[in-house]
């Protein structure tokens, strides 16, 4: 489309860019359109600024809706949702879908879920599509080569009303994680093992792309897992070129193209990977064998050390800045400087979320689980009906109810505490979340974030727990 | 949306980086609506304690920078989620300018729409601002969107003078006039119906 970036070496992020772009202006912004739009019960504000402006939606065939922030995790009953405010969110995405005329997988429906989960489990989200959604998260879709960004409330009704977006062209980066990742070792560690090299603002201003031999063997849940988590590095979107693995994984699901469209789609999909000599603005690199199952200690995603590891010591901060926060932390955390990792006691685990309800991570949660009995207070919540009912086809909620587990309803849940399911005031949470931020659970909540396998390990022992010596056969 | 053209008020130091949307709005607060007012919930948990009662040591509970309309902080400022009540909170309790060395994406573009200027400064000279206006609680920076300056009162710049911060172009004109660019980009109904036609032929299935 725009001949000039075209001849030049293009990176994926530049293709899908050119692709959407509507109007460049001088003065570099650019007026995108966007393909694929999600709402969810937390996108009020958008419908609202809508009607008081008189503004119809542009195109509410692009538009997909699901409840996920404040559903009930006891019950697919609206009446379950107890708190009227709550539910007040809920019934008015069903309204306002209605009115609008735009797809919803509402309660009851059991394509209802995250719509983080649900967007690529449709196959709404397609590669080198321009997606977007009223929710930081939503880099999670750039796992199957789309580029995909969170936009605030504002954004949401001018994507109502406009079915386009103004931008200024981010940075790009690009991540490289190669070599073979070991036994016990998953996605979330990867990512979080990014975060802790790069920095929470380490990706500010950029859209990352994940290459290497890592992510070209890992299957689509476990990059969903890792764009997801994009955003806790400060990047915009997060993406992987899409391949065999993305094609196989988008045939045949409901709204993916069909027959001819199928073929054609697949040529588009064929040309977006980067081109060889492509350049990025910043390039990183890990080495997948020197990565651990990660814990975090503190409040920003950034403070993940391997669960070998042991709490930092604020004394060996590089600024006093940097010490003065480390030690904030450590109090709000309630851990001591040195302590090993694996000595932290835990009250309570969430297994869920946009980073970790999808079918291969109850699966290995459930390995972990299985003959086993958890020790503490301990849920899994998956992330849409259908990937409850694939687990329970595959018996993973008896493995987790027998381990003392409790088997939840589909939505955002713990992870946000926006339904109601919170962490208690100073209470210690192993989650499969994205987020450890002060408050975050719950006022006075303490967060690790983990990996699914490493938060079933907790809950049997009680403690932080490193995963590979269960799988090894351990105590 | 409020327009923004100059402003000079009593700056209040935030001495934290990574100051995400969950600590500037509580995730519990978001089902109110815009018109319910966010200002008395700005940073809640950070203000008071878990039965209500204010934190007296929190910078914005101090007497001296009640009337700030500027906060100056540290890096990665607004990150985390997106949601924009957390630019509705600093603009409802009176904020109207944040300095920070960098910030959440989306809380950048966030402030933009509803009137809020974020401003980048290098990291040492916001740390150089927030130890001067701990100093002198209760200085003042003015901030000049036209020239893209921030100046501070006597006290304040006796020692660093003024700062030029960079805007993107098309931000700049839409605070300037208070437009509202879904307003402005309806006026490009043209472009986009044309995109849109090319955009079907070439990728039919979407």
């Amino acid at each position: 489309m725009t001949p000039a970036r075209a001849a030049a070496p293009a990176t994926l992020f530049d293709k899908i860019w050119a692709r959407h772009t509507i109007v460049e202006r001088p003065d570099g912004a650019t007026l995108l359109h966007v393909a694929r739009h999600l709402v969810h019960d937390g996108s009020r504000a958008g419908f609202r600024t809508l009607q008081e402006r008189g503004l119809r939606l542009r195109h509410p065939e692009r538009t997909y809706g699901t409840p996920d922030h404040y559903v009930s995790s006891t019950s697919r009953a609206l009446e379950a949702i107890s708190e009227p405010h709550r539910r007040e969110m809920v019934s008015a995405l069903s309204a306002n879908a209605k009115q609008h005329g735009i797809t919803l997988f509402d309660l009851g429906d059991v394509r209802q879920g995250i719509a983080h989960v649900v967007g690529p489990e449709q196959g709404i989200t397609q590669p080198g599509l321009l997606l977007v959604c009223g929710d930081s998260h939503t880099a999670t879709h750039g796992a199957l080569g789309a580029l995909a960004f969170g936009i605030g409330a504002s954004e949401v009704a001018h994507v109502m009303a406009t079915q386009a977006l103004w931008q200024t062209r981010p940075k790009s980066m690009r991540v490289s994680v190669n070599g073979a990742l070991g036994t016990g070792v998953t996605p979330k560690d990867v990512i979080l093992a990014i975060i802790a090299s790069i920095g929470a603002a380490g990706g500010v201003g950029h859209v990352i792309e994940y290459a290497g031999s890592v992510f070209r063997a890992m299957s689509v849940e476990g990059r969903l897992t890792v764009c997801n988590m994009s955003i806790e590095a400060g990047a915009r979107a997060g993406m992987v070129a899409p391949d065999e693995t993305s094609y196989a994984y988008l045939k045949g699901r409901p709204y993916a193209p069909q027959g001819a469209m199928w073929e054609r789609a697949l040529a588009y999909w064929r040309s977006l990977p980067s081109d060889a000599g492509a350049v990025f603005d910043r390039e990183v690199s890990l080495d997948a064998a020197a990565i651990e199952p990660m814990v975090t200690w503190g409040t920003s995603p950034e403070d993940a050390v391997a669960v070998t590891g042991a709490v930092p010591d604020p004394a060996e901060a590089a600024s006093a800045e940097r010490r003065e926060a480390m030690t904030r932390t450590l109090a709000y955390m309630g851990l001591a400087p040195g302590m090993a990792i694996e000595a932290i006691k835990v009250d309570r685990v969430f297994i869920g979320s946009c980073t970790n309800a999808r079918i291969e991570d109850l699966r290995s949660a459930a390995m972990v689980a299985k003959g086993r009995k958890a020790r503490i207070p301990a849920m899994v919540v998956a992330g849409s009906g259908l990937v409850k009912a694939q687990a329970e086809a595959e018996g993973l909620h008896r493995v987790f109810l027998d381990a003392g587990f409790e088997w939840r309803e589909p939505g955002c849940s713990m992870c946000v505490g926006m339904n109601g399911d919170l962490v208690a005031p100073g209470e210690r949470c192993a989650s499969t979340s994205n987020r450890n931020f002060v408050g975050r659970q719950g006022r006075g909540a303490r967060t690790h974030l983990v990996s699914p396998a490493m938060a079933a390990a907790a809950a049997v022992s009680g403690h932080m727990t490193d995963v590979r010596v269960l799988m090894a056969g351990g105590a | 949306m409020q327009k923004f053209e100059r402003l000079e008020s009593v700056a209040a130091p935030l001495d934290m980086a990574n100051v995400d949307t969950d600590q500037i709005i509580p995730a519990r607060f978001l089902w109110r609506t815009r018109s319910d007012g966010y200002g008395h919930l700005l940073f809640n948990d950070l203000r008071t304690s878990q039965d209500g009662e204010s934190k007296p040591e929190f910078v914005l509970n101090l007497p001296a920078y009640q009337a700030a309309n500027i906060l100056v902080a540290d890096r990665n400022f607004g990150c985390g989620s997106s949601r924009e009540h957390a630019v509705w909170a600093l603009m409802d309790a009176g904020i109207r300018v944040v300095i920070a060395p960098s910030f959440g994406d989306i809380f950048f573009n966030n402030s933009f729409k509803n009137g809020l200027l974020p401003i980048m400064l290098p990291q040492a000279r916001c740390a150089e601002l927030r130890a001067a206006l701990a100093r002198n609680p209760g200085a003042k920076l003015a901030v000049d969107l036209e020239a893209q300056t921030v100046t501070g009162s006597m006290r304040v710049s006796e020692a660093f003078g003024a700062d030029r911060f960079d805007i993107d172009p098309f931000r700049k004109q839409l605070l300037l006039s208070g437009m509202d660019d879904i307003t402005f980009t309806l006026s490009q109904a043209d472009d986009i119906a044309a995109f849109e036609q090319r955009y079907a032929r070439e990728l039919p299935w979407v």
